[in-house]
């Protein structure tokens, strides 16, 4: 007997039929269970949402009055015929996988995620599943990050030769989750850390809900950088390039991405530094991920599907790509 | 190598041309003579023997990763440089070691060649466990030769020039030629007062920008000597000692693929220099540059292709007469020496005088570069009369006057993801235009679009994909683009009949939908007109 999937694609997002929810939908639906903030995530217009309840106050942020439940992380809710919980991803404060449970099948649906515990977010933790569906933004093995501790002191270097070199090192970063991220990596002894309207927003967001963060100063049209010596900027790739960044006088620019990596985009960039730090799985990651699912299927979205399904093919999954239109942080960050 | 990987990254960590050339300068005026002479050497082109093939390396670091072939391949799509995909894909040093300077590495490379491989790839798995991060990198470039890394042989010389204290131009002619780290030394090549005598080393060849202001801006007809602008290739020809030597603006020697050109040393006096365009030639008219194609590609040339399409040089400066350079006469004066020298060489040699064309106002120089198609030319090149031949790229005295390109509205119907600094959009596109009902593939393109454009193309490729061929989608026909190109061929191996040359895209055309976008017989109007 061929039972129905737990989960299949509508032209609106991932569709639960035993639930009758949608996850991550991309269209408006009338409930969407969200993995997290990020815009291709988290659309606007649903008659419902579930989401972490670390994960409410950047939904209400970006997404306005929404009718939003929320649920700690491992808590079980029964929406029709399907269980559903939310467990830790690592990705981004608040960020979650979503089990879903029908009638003993488990999937899980990863969001995104990664698997090194960045000090942040809560750690990713592996979800016992059948069928896995997993986001491979970096799925090729050219993609393997440094531990973040090397990163952190590669970074604060720079910063260190910056001021030296009598420039302002400003940092660029997504908004949510790597800012606050390279925030807390930063070596604030060398001096105080000013941000851009987009990134103080959202660190003051994560702020209020409790989580722990070094103090920032807001840059304003009044800020005058020589008022604070030693000072590094944290700034949204949308700045880059902008009037905003001309007020900042000598700048040297730095850029922190998983797709640093790469020496073509670095250089694209056109930043004068680029870190190969990131939100996602890398490589190893990815692959250890997998595995510790148990999971037999496994879908893949994000990135570079049809390499990755090919390499877990190969390893005995029975694995496909899965059409669908994440990629908007970190995936995209780049082309935006 | 810690000293040349310094270097490197100070290069590659900035797109500023200043910091550039100082990185340089400080490294050529610092490091070991062999570990200069070797970096100026890799700069520009110069590769050392080959101690592994590129599909061996592939081979072997996919061994040692434990990857399939196809994964390494996939990677390296994504990635665009072989050098980089094997050293990130390797399982990370041991130590991260040095192994010496540049020149102990190239030394060992070089003792590597023609050895067994077992022998060879224990050598280099030996090397990659050791060296880290850019050491690797750089190792891998070492054997796969073809360092790019944003230093121009402008940006070198200036270096040099900063490092040694002597002349740019100075510096920019000792560089030339064919010789390798193993037939000189940093004291000869750069220092020496007396240049060795390399009698086949070529002048800097001196080039043009695109004219980028109304013609009437450049002043009186008079001070300007104009001439086509042929589409073949540049060369350089050099007859000194009874030998003749033929040089492509690449620096490349191509004196054997053109055999033609022999019969100089018989005609020219010793010590000349000619600078001109190489072209397909027959009934005393270029042939279409695909015929100039077939020639190029080969190393040697069978007898049917010599009659097929003959080379002939048209002949446009001259760099060197009697043996001395004269580059820095006046144009007007290399030319009348030139013409001199031409027309006192029987037909039977392969030299024409490229041919004046005398104006004496602009409107009548602009209707002649409307006819530029009918005699093969790409337009027009404007050279001030009294400017002497410069080394490079100099700004006012030589410009290109090109036609304007021919063009066709064209709807995308395949994406494929780009590589290297591109690596994460879709910028590969294959083109078509209408034939009746049907959609007939005509050509790719992959330049001409801003990086945002990229951007927003490639999410919309994303969620408009019809079904995947590999890296390739086909995605539902909407979009449309200017297409435009510098000429057009008939090609049985095109589904269309047809072959474009430099296609790009020009535009975005968001204003028109597929019923808009051109046809075939459109294209094939234009093969008629301009084929
Ligand atoms: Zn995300
Ligand atoms: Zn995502």
């Amino acid at each position: 007997m061929t039972r129905a999937p737990v989960l299949t694609v509508t032209d609106r997002g991932l569709f639960c039929p035993a639930g009758d929810f949608h996850i991550d939908p991309w269209h408006p639906v009338d409930r969407a269970l969200i993995t997290h903030g990020h815009a291709d995530h988290a659309r606007p217009g649903s008659a419902r949402y579930l989401s972490t309840d670390l994960c409410a106050p950047v939904l209400f942020h970006r997404l306005g009055n929404i009718t939003l439940e929320t649920a700690p992380y491992d808590r079980q809710i029964a929406i029709g015929g399907a269980t559903v919980s939310f467990h830790p991803a690592g990705h981004v404060p608040g960020s979650a996988q979503i089990r879903v449970e029908v009638g003993g099948e488990v999937w899980c649906v990863s969001g995104d995620y990664k698997t090194e515990a960045d000090g942040l977010s809560t750690p990713f933790e592996p979800v016992g599943c059948h069928t896995f569906i997993t986001e491979c933004t970096f799925g090729l093995p050219v993609f393997r990050w440094r531990p973040q501790a090397e990163l952190a002191a590669e970074i604060n270097g720079w910063w260190r030769q910056a001021r030296a070199d009598g420039q302002t090192p400003v940092l660029g970063a997504y908004a949510l989750g790597k800012a606050q991220r390279l925030l807390c990596l930063l070596d604030r002894q060398r001096g105080p850390v000013l941000t851009h309207g987009a990134i103080e927003t959202t660190t003051e967001i994560l702020r209020q809900q409790g989580i722990p963060l070094p103090p920032t100063i807001l840059i304003t049209p009044d800020t005058k950088i020589a008022d604070h010596p030693g000072a590094i900027v944290l700034a949204p790739p949308s700045a880059f390039g902008s009037a905003w960044m001309g007020r900042l006088g000598p700048i040297t620019t730095g850029f922190a991405s998983g797709w640093m990596q790469l020496r073509g985009i670095r250089r694209r960039r056109g930043g004068d530094r680029g870190f190969a730090i990131s939100d996602h799985a890398d490589w190893p990651g990815l692959n250890a991920a997998i595995a510790a699912t148990g999971a037999e299927r496994v879908l893949v979205t994000h990135g570079y599907t049809d390499s990755f399904a090919r390499w877990l093919t190969e390893q005995g999954y029975d694995a496909a790509p899965l059409e669908t239109r994440y990629g908007g942080d970190e995936a995209e960050a780049d082309a935006s | 190598m810690k000293h040349f990987a310094a270097l490197y990254t100070a290069i590659d960590g900035t797109t500023r041309t200043n910091p550039k050339v100082e990185a340089l300068a400080h490294y050529l005026s610092t490091a070991p003579e062999p570990d200069r002479l070797w970096t100026v050497a890799l700069f520009s082109g110069r590769r050392p023997k080959r101690a592994a093939t590129t599909t061996e390396l592939r081979r072997w670091a996919g061994e040692i990763a434990g990857l399939p072939d196809w994964l390494v391949e996939d990677s390296y799509a994504v990635v665009g440089d072989l050098a980089e995909t094997l050293a990130l894909l390797l399982p990370d040093s041991e130590d991260g070691t040095d192994g010496g300077t540049l020149s102990d590495w190239l030394t060992r490379l070089a003792a590597l060649a023609g050895q067994p491989e077992d022998i060879r790839r224990a050598a280099v798995a030996e090397a990659w466990s050791h060296l880290g991060g850019t050491e690797r990198f750089l190792f891998n470039k070492l054997i796969t030769g073809g360092f790019r890394v944003g230093i121009s042989r402008k940006l070198m010389t200036r270096a040099l020039a900063r490092a040694t204290g002597q002349e740019e131009a100075e510096i920019a002619l000792r560089l030339m030629g064919d010789w390798t780290p193993a037939t000189t030394t940093w004291d000869q090549l750069i220092l020496s007062n007396d240049m060795d005598a390399d009698t086949a080393r070529p002048y800097p060849f001196c080039l043009a920008h695109g004219l980028d202001m109304a013609p009437q801006d450049l002043g009186p007809p008079d001070d300007w000597h104009a001439e086509w602008k042929w589409d073949g290739i540049r060369g350089q020809l050099i007859v000194r000692s009874r030998q003749h030597h033929l040089w492509s603006r690449g620096e490349e020697l191509m004196t054997d693929r053109f055999p033609e050109f022999a019969v100089t040393s018989d005609f020219l006096p010793d010590g000349t220099v000619i600078d001109g365009e190489v072209l397909a030639w027959a009934d005393n008219a270029p042939l279409p540059f695909a015929d100039l194609q077939k020639r190029i590609g080969r190393k040697t040339v069978p007898k049917k292709l010599l009659a097929e399409a003959p080379a002939m040089l048209l002949a446009y400066d001259l760099l060197e007469d009697g043996g001395q350079d004269i580059r820095a006469l006046p144009f007007a004066g290399r030319r009348a020496r030139l013409e001199r020298l031409t027309v006192a060489l029987p037909d039977t040699v392969p030299i024409r005088l490229s041919p004046a064309l005398p104006f004496t106002d602009w409107k009548t120089l602009a209707d002649t570069r409307a006819t530029a198609r009918d005699q093969r030319a790409e337009g027009l090149m404007l050279k001030r009369a009294d400017s002497a031949y410069a080394t490079g790229r100099k700004r006012g005295d030589w410009w290109k006057w090109k036609l304007d390109p021919l063009s066709i509205d064209a709807v995308m119907i395949y994406a494929q993801a780009g590589h290297g600094r591109r690596a994460n959009l879709y910028t590969d596109f294959t083109f078509a235009v209408r034939d009746g009902e049907a959609l007939v593939p005509f050509t790719k393109a992959y330049s001409g679009l801003t990086d945002e454009e990229f951007g927003q193309i490639t999410q919309w490729v994303r969620q408009n994909t019809l079904q995947r061929f590999g890296p390739v989608r086909q995605v539902t026909p909407t979009h449309v683009f200017e297409i435009a190109f510098e000429g057009i061929q008939a090609s049985p191996r095109h589904k269309s009949g047809i072959a474009l040359r430099f296609p790009r895209m020009a535009r975005w055309r968001h204003d028109k939908t597929v019923a808009d976008a051109g046809t075939l017989d459109e294209l094939k109007a234009l093969l008629a007109l301009y084929g």
